[in-house]
């Protein structure tokens, strides 16, 4: 299970909307407890590709929020980001491009009125919708 | 001698290079992170003659990205 903040999600939710339709991401850090996940804190990062179609984390806002998490006590938990006119699950390019299997992967989903976050664990090809609590 | 790897400290042999370090660290597809060194982002072809010193601070990051 990972739960988020109420907070966090309109974060995140409003920094997506900004961002339409250029896709928008950031990461995700918090504690561990046990095999739960709880979000602390939400990263807002830049979209180094500026695409509608595809993202890539700016490296030095990357290293950057890293450095903020270890400031803080906070593990890094994974990363966000939005599909502006796509569904929330992961794409092809997406799990061929998760790499860190521990990670959790939320894809925020605009297409619809009602916006639809979901979180995933991606392991090689397999993609596993994982429980989310916003709270 | 003793550096800093993603947060911790950790004593490694004197003169070790970045792609050693990669090596010992078993970084998991290292192809796709790239290395820092006291903020310097390290380029792929210089993790070979890179050279860690004491209390160097180093961190491996993760290629994110993806597409719908």
């Amino acid at each position: 299970m990972i739960t988020l903040k109420k907070a966090d999600f309109d974060k995140i939710l409003a920094h997506a909307q900004s961002e339409a339709p250029i896709e928008a991401c950031g990461l995700i850090a918090g504690e561990l407890d046990g095999e739960d996940k709880i979000v602390k804190k939400v990263y807002i990062l830049t979209n180094v590709d500026h695409a509608e179609e595809h993202f890539t984390l700016d490296p030095k806002e990357q290293l950057a929020a890293i450095k903020d998490m270890r400031a803080n006590g906070l593990t890094p938990l994974g990363n966000w980001h939005s599909h502006p006119v796509s569904p929330s699950r992961p794409s092809e390019e997406d799990k061929r491009l998760a790499y860190d299997s521990s990670a959790s992967y939320m894809i925020l989903s605009l297409m619809d009125d009602v916006p639809v976050l979901n979180s995933f664990h991606i392991e090689g090809d397999k993609a596993e919708k994982e429980q989310l609590v916003i709270e | 001698m003793i550096i800093t790897v993603a947060g911790v400290k950790k004593e490694v042999k004197d003169g070790i290079t970045v792609a050693q370090l990669v090596i010992d660290e078993n970084v998991e597809t290292p192809q796709y992170v790239t290395v820092t060194v006291n903020d310097d982002f390290v380029e792929n072809s210089q993790l070979e003659s890179t050279v860690l010193h004491e209390g160097d601070t180093v961190e491996f990051l993760y290629f994110m990205g993806g597409g719908q």
